[in-house]
């Protein structure tokens, strides 16, 4: 494999585990919750693709239209659904200022249940549905062959987070949001509304899930009702190793975590390839090992009295 | 805390309820019963494993499974399949191809094994905050499942191992849970737990009084680690047919919806949890199966029971966020 081609590839997956990273991140820097949902969202977006039944064939619902209204519709739907979920099992929670614990727990179930529903109604068996057929062609550049969906993969990533990092820096919004994540008690004393800056936090979360279902259904073209946890982990771990509530450090952890199992990947002797993810979280724990906090650990990470 | 009460108590309580449960079901000689019974005493096992980490950290476990997970192969590696074990595990080491361990020692050794990884892994992990903690351990239950799943021979990768000793039945599965109980109430009531909790309520002031956090963190990680590699074996033993799918995310969320049910912070919650979610799932489960009501066969559509589990125990996080029992311990007045 030649470097460029490992390159795509590994900045490809990053790209993907730092989309999810920061979903998870935002909502993470104003709840302080780990939301468990997030790769379930995912799985929640790429199974609105197709209709629902228990039919061994999938039939494309939202697959079959045209590009214009699919994307749309499947951000839409994962964002609601996200919306939905703080709505019914995280707000009452807040309100009653329940600890990280029960909001963690609360999400485990609810990712839980999304997987049910999934498994309820379309079985546990994979699907396969097609979407963006043009995207799974290859490249050639400079005699390299590299696939269309992985350089697409990389170029939506650096857009997202330029669209991202541009609402929090610069819109109102986007403040609110930051003020909250350094201290939220305190921008709620300063005239934030609590409500408004989670319902942002959950809805961009929610955005950026649904473009991952897009990226990953493109690039896999498999449904499985369990495909979102593997990504969640990844996500999870992307943040902690970024150093938790830190948003920039989030997006670099998810980077690496994917450029890293790349290179395992690639690196590792034939026989242990299959083992790849314990490599993989093996090293995390290395590196937590000698980072406790994580790689950038905000400047107020340590609880002050 | 009234001091003069028994120091084994309410671990003594709460084995003797379920003993009268052990001793009712035979007596009632309903097998569906018994087994549903042995089941939630297996569980049990695993919960109270779980809880001595959760209830004193305050910190939710997702990786506890995978030490039920090493407990139940390194069992397996001890005691199965007499005469084939070379055949379905050819890379076990020669001492164990010839091994004959009695199945106690092999539970206990196997309970070991998976306290060993606990300790090692726990070093790195247990310094790490609350709900890092919870992220790491739940990588560390993939890392486990991926090791497992891969190494093919010593586990039958993929495939499942037959031919364990099925010698786990209700008194086995009942004295077993008793000697969790007991190994946990003892943990509490020690000055190691009680630092845990302190650290719990509240880091800082711990810290102040002289407590290192993850030191205490990890003491209780490994003997949880131990009590669930334990549960592990038996449930092995009780199956008699093991694979790596077993131990996985529905056995997690199962697990913790038990605890979290019960009321993660006492012991007596773990009980109430476990007896609870075991009678729910084995109710949906006849439910699915199909029952008769006059001339009307009405049956649950498969997949029911795992969707109505994640909505009670959504529904007991929004209305009653402690659990059915709270800290509360039986027979004990105020919170432990």
């Amino acid at each position: 494999m030649s470097p460029i081609q490992l390159a795509v590839d590994a900045l490809s997956l990053g790209g993907q585990f730092a989309l999810i990273a920061l979903g998870i991140g935002l909502i993470f820097g104003v709840m302080r919750m780990i939301n468990f949902a997030h790769g379930d969202l995912i799985t929640f977006g790429a199974y609105a693709l197709v209709v629902p039944s228990a039919a061994d064939m999938a039939v494309p619902f939202v697959g079959a239209w045209s590009a214009w209204f699919l994307i749309p519709s499947t951000l839409g739907i994962v964002m609601l659904a996200t919306l939905a979920g703080e709505r019914v099992a995280f707000r009452p929670l807040r309100r009653r200022h329940a600890d990280g614990t029960s909001l963690l727990i609360s999400s485990f179930a609810v990712g839980y249940l999304i997987q049910s529903v999934i498994l309820f109604v379309h079985t546990g068996r994979p699907k396969s549905v097609s979407i963006f057929p043009g995207l799974t062609r290859h490249l050639e550049i400079a005699s390299v062959r590299v696939s269309l969906i992985d350089v697409v993969t990389i170029l939506v990533t650096i857009a997202l987070l330029l669209v991202v990092l541009t609402f929090l820096r610069f819109t109102r919004a986007g403040l609110h949001l930051r003020a909250a994540s350094e201290d939220f008690s305190m921008a709620k004393l300063l005239g934030v509304r609590a409500d408004r800056v989670i319902f942002v936090a959950f809805g961009i979360s929610g955005l950026l899930a649904g473009v991952v279902s897009l990226l990953y259904v493109a690039k896999t073209g498999v449904l499985d009702s369990r495909m979102g946890v593997p990504l969640a982990i990844a996500g999870f771990v992307g943040t902690v190793i970024g150093g938790m509530g830190n948003l920039a450090g989030a997006v670099a952890g998810g980077l690496f975590l994917g450029i890293a199992s790349t290179l395992l990947q690639a690196l590792l002797p034939e026989a242990l390839r299959p083992a790849r993810d314990a490599f993989v979280y093996g090293l995390v724990i290395v590196i937590l090992l000698v980072r406790p906090g994580g790689l950038f650990v905000p400047r107020n990470a340590a609880v002050r009295i | 805390m009234n001091l003069r009460r028994p120091r084994l108590f309410p671990a003594t309580g709460l084995i003797a309820v379920l003993a009268v449960l052990a001793v009712g079901s035979r007596l009632w000689g309903n097998t569906l019963v018994e087994g549903a019974l042995t089941e939630a005493l297996l569980y049990l096992v695993l919960v109270v494993g779980l809880s001595i980490f959760v209830g004193n950290s305050g910190v939710v476990s997702f990786g506890h499974i995978g030490f039920a997970a090493i407990g139940a192969y390194a069992s397996a590696w001890q005691t199965c399949c007499t005469g084939f074990r070379g055949v379905f595990m050819p890379g076990l080491p020669t001492f164990l191809l010839e091994l004959d361990m009695p199945v106690v020692t092999a539970a206990l050794l196997a309970g070991l094994l998976a306290a060993l990884v606990a300790a090692v892994v726990g070093i790195a992990i247990m310094r790490l905050g609350g709900i890092a903690i919870s992220i790491a351990l739940l990588s560390l239950l993939f890392i486990v499942k991926s090791v497992y799943e891969n190494w093919d021979s010593v586990t039958a990768g993929q495939s499942s191992l037959v031919g364990l000793p099925l010698y786990v039945d209700l008194w086995v599965a009942l004295a077993w849970a008793a000697g969790a109980i007991v190994v946990a109430q003892i943990y509490q009531r020690s000055a190691f737990g009680l630092k845990l909790r302190a650290v719990r309520d509240d880091e800082a002031a711990a810290r102040a009084c002289g407590v290192t956090p993850w030191i205490q963190r990890l003491i209780a990680f490994v003997l949880s680690a131990f009590v669930a590699g334990v549960g592990g074996a038996l449930y092995g033993h009780y199956l008699g047919t093991l694979a790596v799918s077993i131990f996985w995310l529905d056995m997690t969320f199962v697990t913790i919806a038990m605890l979290v049910l019960g009321g993660m912070r006492s012991l007596t919650g773990a009980v109430v949890g476990t007896l609870a979610v075991t009678a729910t799932r084995e109710i949906l489960r006849s439910l699915e199966r199909g029952v008769d009501l006059g001339t009307l066969h009405w049956q649950a559509p498969q997949g029911s029971q795992e969707i109505v589990l994640a909505l009670i125990l959504l529904g007991i996080l929004v209305f009653r966020p402690e659990g059915l029992v709270g800290d509360r311990e039986l027979g004990v007045r105020k919170a432990v």
